[in-house]
């Protein structure tokens, strides 16, 4: 005898199982995990994919009422503690106000967003410390919207910069064309100090180098995937980074899945959007996640799952799609997507074959390893540090529980940048404290980040897997 | 597939890090699954064990049920009381578990007896363990005192916190101080802004705010702002925001400036004690080998019966709308009471929110309180009702499951907020739900 019981039916997660009325809670409404904030009614219920579809339109085609969310704020300031930004500019005021505050405030008629909404990092560590389940990042994306919709000029500097910053991906699916011309442009100091003046962009960063060929090309090239399988299928979201910029972190993942017999497809896909919400460019990131929604429901449909390598990828996916989007399949896109240690970890025995590896055997160095906020914020901050623990002879430590200060586009701001160094500090600090010589984190900035701090070399998890299981003759 | 372990504890608060860590050091594999950020981050750092045994004694409302030691109390408490149902030595080797993993964070090890902090309220509150932040703050202590508090922090007015005490009888003078924290910092800076400034020593720009002669840095000012009020007082109390890691730095500078013993005074949350805290235990349970995912609820569960009882075989996860399964040997269920969610409630009953655990309770909602917000209510004793090894029981008295124990707030028969027990009923029924998991592993 067996059975399962549900326990969940209040939290507007896809239980999967059953479809509840969004109003059903006692003592007020709530929030349907598939409600929109674009203006649309809403088309999905709560209800899973195998729930009866029951179209409710709860918002009369007005935005999305946040109002319960701003309610179960009691104030006791949890987020403004768990919030690097606050904690070093002086100019912001904090998620609580930016978040349950900012929303009341709102409500006024003539009531503008306050400009402060800018020096949000977008970092999200607010959600995760909130005791009471306060929407807080999904508030910060929607004022941001909304701020920079009716008030940044269209023509001012910091929108057209942050433009930039938040279409990276266009620019480098141009700037990858000429992968050589473009590193030495962007690598052109005196480049880099027309970006600063004239674009505020800062100098002391140096560009990202851009691979001489892209992921997608050299997966073209080898003939797409090397392995069949009915039965284990991944779709890869590579993300932009990822196939312009850190090829090798893809090609690991390639390596790594193939090596557990997964069938790869790399379906067509724009940017996540992460850059897109952290701006308040809605509009871009809606058509982006159209996009992205649209391809991996089909490779959902065909049997696959969704792997990222990339936690502000998988995070983007997993909460954002379905916080701020209505597209149809957005809740089962989010339920079907995983992180990619994180997928092989729930349905592989990593574990065993990584045990019999000795890391000095094969030249691993140890590490210094970072949680980026946004694996912290889907609780996969410990699983590199708890995975390695199995590989002998190279020692991973954890750097601590800080923001590397990157959080993204928001370092790359010239009137960001010192904070953005400020919450990189303890980061800083802590990793030339520790062992490893090497970095390691999953999130393509703070790598960077990481990179600019201390000068280490910085790997992806996938990399080190593909370095004690795929190039030794372990058995898998 | 899921992922596996020996023991799952479902919670991150006290009980539940207690649990984790009890279980790892008799060997067994341990995850520890928390819906959010520790509790712990928004408790003032205290760690009490038992104030007043008694709370209506005398009416409630005096210090005359005060206990001086935790432990003479435990026998006069009800039968079902979790220190009871835990056994007599609970306490004593839970509070023994959290000093080994404390360390030199924190004091009050050395003696049974309760030790008396002073509040920022202005009370008194029996503790059994306190940060070492905190420690020339006891009111045991006869020198006098000066306790500070900053114009900006609505929470917090030294001076009546000290009239407070003076009416409350301590043995020293004390006296209370209002000042503006140095630096050109907004009035609603998060408290972390200003223990990073204190941290950092930050540069304070010169006459903006300032008064002629001041230091230049945060904590120089600091000092220059405090001394003109210090009077006779040797030690000086300021509100628990002095530092994060570099706490005890900022302390000892403090107090060379000022030639008097500074220390924290515990505040409501956000907590920076309870933050400190937070992070050693958690680096304890690291060192321990435990494995933690923080920030995904426990939306689920499969069980199986048997020939032995019902069995849990596995909890599901909700990781932003991936549902992921974790399976063990043993369950340790550590969520907390009705604030901690651990309970539910709705107009007709209490229930327990994972498992759905029998919580004994009056048939009649009317009497689940009673009159007076500070009385004796019935739902503050609301939780599940366990066996000696803190296995729920159901209505039939029997263990709801054969491999599920309770810890902490979910536990039933203590009303830790009158008898100031919280974190002692934490470490007692965590210690040995965690112990005797991990034994039938």
């Amino acid at each position: 005898m067996s059975d399962t019981h549900d326990t969940h039916g209040d939290c507007g997660c896809d239980g999967g199982d059953e479809t509840k009325p969004p109003a059903a809670a006692d003592g007020g409404s709530e929030i349907p995990a598939g409600a929109a904030t674009d203006g649309g009614a809403v088309t999905e219920s709560s209800a899973g994919a195998g729930g009866e579809f029951e179209p409710v339109d709860v918002f009369e085609g007005s935005e999305m009422d946040l109002r319960p969310g701003a309610d179960s704020c009691y104030k006791c300031t949890s987020c403004d503690t768990s919030c690097p930004v606050a904690e070093v500019d002086d100019s912001f005021p904090g998620p609580k106000f930016q978040g349950p505050e900012q929303w009341r405030l709102k409500r006024k008629e003539d009531t503008e967003v306050d400009d402060s909404i800018t020096g949000c990092s977008n970092c999200m560590r607010c959600d995760g410390a909130c005791p009471s389940d306060v929407p807080l990042s999904q508030m910060h994306n929607t004022a941001r919207a909304e701020y920079v919709e009716n008030q940044q000029p269209k023509l001012s500097r910091e929108y057209i910069r942050n433009r930039i910053l938040a279409n990276y991906g266009t620019l480098a699916g141009l700037g990858s064309k000429v992968p050589r011309l473009t590193n030495a442009i962007m690598g052109n100091s005196l480049v880099q100090k027309v970006n600063e003046k004239v674009l505020g962009i800062t100098a002391e960063r140096d560009f990202p180098e851009f691979a001489d060929q892209t992921f997608r090309s050299w997966w073209k090239a080898r003939g797409g995937p090397k392995v069949e399988s009915e039965e284990k299928r991944i779709a890869y979201f590579h993300g932009d980074y990822a196939n312009y910029n850190t090829v090798e972190v893809a090609k690991a993942l390639v390596r790594v899945y193939e090596a557990f017999g997964y069938e790869i497809l790399v379906p067509d896909q724009r940017c996540s959007g992460t850059p897109m919400f952290a701006n308040g460019m809605l509009d871009d990131a809606r058509r982006s996640a159209a996009v992205n929604v649209e391809n991996l429901g089909d490779a959902i449909e065909q049997g696959y799952d969704v792997v990222a390598s990339c936690t502000s990828c998988s995070m983007a996916l997993r909460q954002e799609y379905p916080e701020l989007f209505d597209f149809e399949g957005t809740e089962t896109v989010a339920a079907n997507t995983y992180d990619a240690l994180e997928y092989l970890l729930i349905n592989e025995n990593v574990i065993d074959p990584l045990s019999e590896v000795d890391g000095d055997d094969h030249d691993i160095p140890d590490f210094a390893y970072h949680a980026p906020c946004h694996s912290r914020n889907q609780g996969l901050d410990r699983q590199a540090v708890e995975l390695f623990r199995h590989l002998d002879g190279v020692d991973v430590e954890d750097v601590g529980d800080s923001c590397s200060g990157i959080s993204g586009t928001y370092g790359w701001k010239e009137e960001k940048y010192e904070y953005s160094m400020e919450i990189g500090e303890e980061m800083f600090d802590h990793m030339e404290h520790a062992d490893g010589q090497t970095g390691m984190t999953e999130c393509p900035t703070c790598s960077m980040q990481m990179e600019h701090g201390t000068g280490y070399e910085i790997d992806h998890p996938l990399q080190v897997l593909e370095n004690a299981l795929v190039d030794t003759d372990v058995e898998i | 597939m899921a992922i596996e372990s020996d023991v799952v504890v479902v919670g991150g608060g006290l009980a539940g890090a207690t649990a984790a860590l009890s279980a790892a050091r008799e060997g067994a594999h341990v995850h520890l699954i928390s819906a959010n950020e520790s509790t712990l981050r928004q408790a003032s750092g205290l760690i009490d064990a038992l104030g007043y045994p008694d709370p209506d004694a005398d009416g409630g409302s005096t210090a005359r049920g005060l206990l001086a030691d935790p432990f003479a109390g435990v026998d006069d408490l009800p039968e079902n009381h979790p220190y009871r149902v835990a056994g007599a030595d609970a306490l004593r080797e839970g509070l023994a578990l959290f000093d080994d993993a404390a360390g030199d964070l924190y004091r009050g090890g050395h003696t049974d007896r309760n030790a008396l902090v002073a509040t920022t309220a202005g009370r008194a509150k029996p503790t059994a363990r306190y940060p070492r932040s905190m420690a020339p703050g006891v009111v045991s202590d006869e020198r006098p005192m000066l306790l500070v508090g900053f114009e900006a922090d609505t929470e917090y007015d030294a001076p009546l916190a000290a009239e407070r005490l003076e009416a409350a009888g301590v043995p020293f003078d004390v006296a209370g101080a209002t000042i503006a924290f140095p630096g050109d910092h907004r009035a609603d800076a998060a408290v972390t802004r200003l223990a990073h400034a204190l941290e950092r020593d930050e540069r304070v720009a010169g006459g903006h705010g300032g008064t002629a002669g001041e230091g230049r840095t945060t904590r120089q000012r600091l000092a220059d702002r405090i001394r003109p009020h210090l009077g006779d007082a040797e030690r000086v109390g300021l509100p628990a925001m002095l530092g994060d890691a570099r706490i005890e730095e900022v302390r000892a500078d403090l107090s060379e400036r000022l030639d008097a013993a500074v220390f924290e005074v515990p505040t409501g949350p956000p907590s920076l004690p309870g933050i400190r805290l937070s992070d050693r235990l958690f680096d304890a349970l690291d060192e321990a080998g435990v494995s933690m995912t923080t920030g995904t609820p426990v939306v689920d569960f499969a069980s199986t019966g048997g020939a032995g009882g019902d069995r849990i075989d596995r909890v599901v996860i909700d990781r932003n709308g991936a549902r992921i399964p974790y399976s063990a040997e043993q369950y340790v269920l550590a969520t907390g009471g009705l604030v901690g969610k651990g309970l539910d409630s709705t107009r007709e009953r209490a229930t327990e929110a994972v498992f759905g655990c029998h919580v004994p309770q009056p048939d009649d909602r009317t009497d689940w309180s009673g009159e007076g917000a500070f009385a004796d209510h019935a739902f503050a004793r609301f939780g599940v009702d366990p066996d000696g090894t803190m296995r729920p029981l159901g209505t039939d008295g029997e263990p709801e499951y054969e491999n599920l124990r309770a810890a902490g707030g979910v536990v039933g028969g203590a009303d830790v907020a009158r008898e100031k027990s919280a974190s002692g009923v934490s470490l007692a029924t965590g210690l040995v739900a965690g112990r005797t998991a991990a034994e039938e592993t």
